[in-house]
């Protein structure tokens, strides 16, 4: 043997089928042997944040709904949280509850697209072709509520716009019900296919050390068995009314072993619990309004004349995600706006579940996190003068952090 | 030989690649098709592989920079030729093989090698990561399948101690075993089918291509008519694949037990030779349903290492322990 180095670069992305969206990820191989990966996000930069800070919060609504395809509910639901808590405005009793119902509905829906999207990564087509026919059930739903199957527009700030009555019940009991029925079905696919099994188990392993070290979060870190969850560690809209559990694998009598099985066995029973969850919101729903301010133009002038920051922060299908707002006192406009998704966390968790693994497990390790890179992109670096683009590694971030922090004690900023 | 059997052969020559293109685009027709079917799509109509073929040709034919022109232009026809010229060797329903000699298995199972080898050689002469990564893939994969697949080969030209195609498929080779000899046989079948989508490069073995992990893999730069022509070697391939496993195993035919009677032609009665045919291409219809179609829906794809396992381990001791039996009872 000589010490020539063997190993070559395969580049996967930016366009690759392995990812659905713009995202660059480098691998160094030897042979089929994944010996490095670095990540380069950057390619899906839309300046959503900066068009967001040339509108009045009510106009944002719909803007944020566009950052991601998939899950557009977490978008509004951050975002409108975040002013309200900035101008102090409190969402009503009831829109609480229709907002809980709503979000589960899309973690249901996001959660077999993702399973879907996994059994294509692996090749194995039929499910994709399966679970995406299921999913159409909860869509339908979601039109039913909202009138749109992807972008509902049901978010409003102080309440929702679209009230879940009575006579939708059935309806939504009917759904509740095939996701039920459908489950037991879903389990042996995914849990019990041979095949499946083979592709999934001991693959792309987080432990739960490395899983807290680089502040995962969501599914991708539940499957670790660290206990994370935003509805139960800090309750937004109806959670804290609610009874609900961390989804852990050693809940279930499986082993806390942070590989894409266990990613898979978390998301199937989030399904489980998300139909539980609207169950119990559909028995406990209150009555009353389901706006607190629904003239529109007295509640711009509250916003207008409200100065503050405020957070909005929830648990999206993907894991907590966050959204920054700070309004201005007499001006329309946000004065900032900062989003930052789930996806940006769990990027730093592909460094452990590449190393090791071979090319046949790049798709479906990529997909374990459900990446949406939509979401995630939201700076990118370029020299104006030359068109080159760049990102900042950690130590020059923390130089310039540092040279902030200064500057702000000094009082010069 | 005559003047006249000669230019019959030569005909036939001529003839045989169109049928063979023909069938082959057909079967892959109704392979989408029923694989569509079964994953509750509405899929592509029949003839829509024809179409493919025909809009590839159209298209404009891209050489990358980076590849080497001349290994990059030939691998396609190369990979198209091996499969037309074993359609010459193959019994193909009623008919007799038009070429036939002392090794013909042996030539059959060479140039079913070529098609992967020139593959790989055109993936690696493409100058991409992926296609290289590819090929690499293609060459541990037909080194794997080749095992299984030859050790079938072997044991049935040692029943019949020819390795001719024509003898073998003109008794069909269940007559000639017991129960212990059949049973064997059933094993060595099960190999054959295993080897099925792994020659034809199918999930759950079409890690060459893999569309989700190399976007195509081996072709990933091909285009216009180097794919189309790929596209038509892939598409003979399965006749030539499914036509051997017949003539090996299945080579019954419709008139060993009912004659239709009626005219007669160049000492072939008409309506016998119609049904023979029809029978030959159902059969090549399930053999292409139950080994690649059904396969293709049930499973999904392995990693590299665990099919040339599959083939190697499992699928070697099945063949052997098939083979021993056989053997054994011939000796016995």
């Amino acid at each position: 043997m000589s010490d020539k180095d063997t190993t070559y670069q395969v580049p996967i992305g930016p366009i690759h089928p392995a990812l659905k969206e713009p995202f660059m990820i480098n691998f160094r191989l030897d042979g089929e042997t994944i010996v490095d990966a670095e990540a380069h996000p950057g390619m899906n930069h839309r300046g959503i944040e900066f068009m967001g800070m040339h509108r009045n919060p009510l106009k944002v609504i719909p803007l944020s709904e566009r950052i991601c395809g998939i899950c557009s509910i977490v978008h509004q639901h951050m975002f409108t949280t975040a002013v309200e808590h900035a101008a102090g405005i409190e969402p009503t009793n009831r829109a609480r509850y229709i907002r809980t119902i709503m979000a589960e509905l899309e973690r249901i829906h996001s959660h077999v697209l993702w399973a879907g999207v996994a059994a294509h990564e692996i090749g194995f087509d039929t499910h994709l072709h399966f679970t995406w026919k299921v999913r159409e059930k909860v869509m339908d739903l979601l039109e039913y509520i909202a009138g749109n199957r992807v972008n509902y527009s049901m978010w409003t700030i102080g309440g929702v716009r679209r009230d879940i009555t009575e006579k939708m019940y059935p309806k939504v009991n009917e759904t509740l019900d095939y996701y039920e029925s459908l489950y037991k079905k879903l389990e042996e696919i995914f849990l019990g296919d041979p095949s499946i099994r083979l592709r999934t188990k001991d693959i792309g392993i987080l432990t739960e050390e490395e899983a807290l070290r680089l502040c995962g979060v969501g599914p991708t870190v539940r499957a670790s068995g660290v206990k994370k969850d935003v509805r139960i560690d800090q309750p937004y809209a109806a959670y804290g009314d609610l009874d609900l559990d961390y989804v852990i694998p050693s809940r279930y009598g499986y082993e806390n072993t942070g590989d894409v099985f266990s990613k898979t066995l978390v998301r199937l029973k989030e399904l489980v619990q998300s139909i539980d969850l609207i169950r119990q919101c559909v028995d406990q729903m209150p009555e009353g309004d389901i706006d607190s301010e629904p003239k529109k133009a007295v509640l711009l002038n509250k916003l207008k004349k409200a100065d503050g920051e405020g957070i909005g922060r929830i648990e999206a299908p993907r894991g907590e995600a966050f959204h920054y707002a700070r309004l201005k006192e007499g001006q329309e406009e946000l004065d900032c706006w900062k989003i930052r998704a789930s996806t940006y966390n769990n990027l730093t968790t592909y460094a452990p579940m590449f190393m090791g693994e071979q090319i046949a497990d790049i798709p479906i390790i990529a997909a374990c996190i459900d990446p949406c890179i939509g979401c995630m992109d939201r700076a990118e670096i370029v020299e104006i003068n030359s068109g080159e683009r760049y990102s900042y590694t950690h130590e020059e971030l923390h130089v310039l952090s540092v040279e902030k922090t200064k500057k702000i004690l000094e009082g010069s900023l | 030989m005559s003047y006249e059997d000669w230019m019959v052969r030569i005909l036939f020559v001529l003839v045989l690649p169109f049928i063979g293109i023909f069938l082959g685009l057909l079967y892959k027709g109704f392979d989408r098709k029923i694989t569509a079917m079964m994953q509750a799509r509405i899929g592509p109509p029949i003839r829509q592989p024809f179409r493919d073929v025909k809009k590839l040709f159209m298209k404009e034919n891209i050489v990358p920079d980076h590849a080497v022109p001349w290994i990059f232009n030939a691998a396609p026809f190369f990979a198209l030729l091996a499969p037309l010229v074993a359609l010459v060797y193959l019994p193909l329903g009623p008919f007799e093989p038009v070429m036939e000699g002392y090794g013909d298995l042996i030539l059959l199972l060479y140039l079913l090698a070529i098609p992967a080898v020139a593959m790989a050689v055109g993936g690696l002469a493409s100058g991409s990561p992926y296609a290289t990564v590819g090929a690499q893939r293609e060459l541990v994969l037909m080194m794997s399948y080749e095992f299984p697949l030859a050790i079938a080969a072997v044991t049935i030209a040692w029943k019949y101690e020819s390795f001719s195609l024509a003898t073998i498929s003109s008794t069909p080779i269940w007559g000639q075993v017991g129960a212990m000899g059949a049973f064997g046989l059933f094993l060595i079948v099960i190999g054959l089918f295993a080897v099925l989508p792994g020659e034809l490069s199918k999930v759950p073995f079409d890690q060459a291509e893999a569309e989700t992990e190399l976007g195509g893999g081996l072709f990933v730069e091909y285009s216009g008519r180097n794919l189309g022509v790929f596209y038509l070697s892939e598409a003979v391939k399965m006749v030539v694949v499914g036509t051997l496993l017949i003539a090996l195993l299945f080579p019954h035919n419709l008139s060993q037990w009912y004659s239709f009677g009626g005219p007669e032609f160049a000492g072939y009665v008409v309506l016998n030779v119609v049904a023979d045919v029809l029978f030959f291409l159902l059969k090549l219809l399930i053999i292409i349903f139950v080994g690649v179609s059904v396969v293709r829906v049930a499973v999904a794809r392995f990693q590299i290492d665990k099919a040339s396992y599959f083939y190697w381990v499992p699928m070697t001791l099945l063949g052997l322990l098939g083979t021993v039996l056989v053997v054994l009872e011939g000796a016995i």
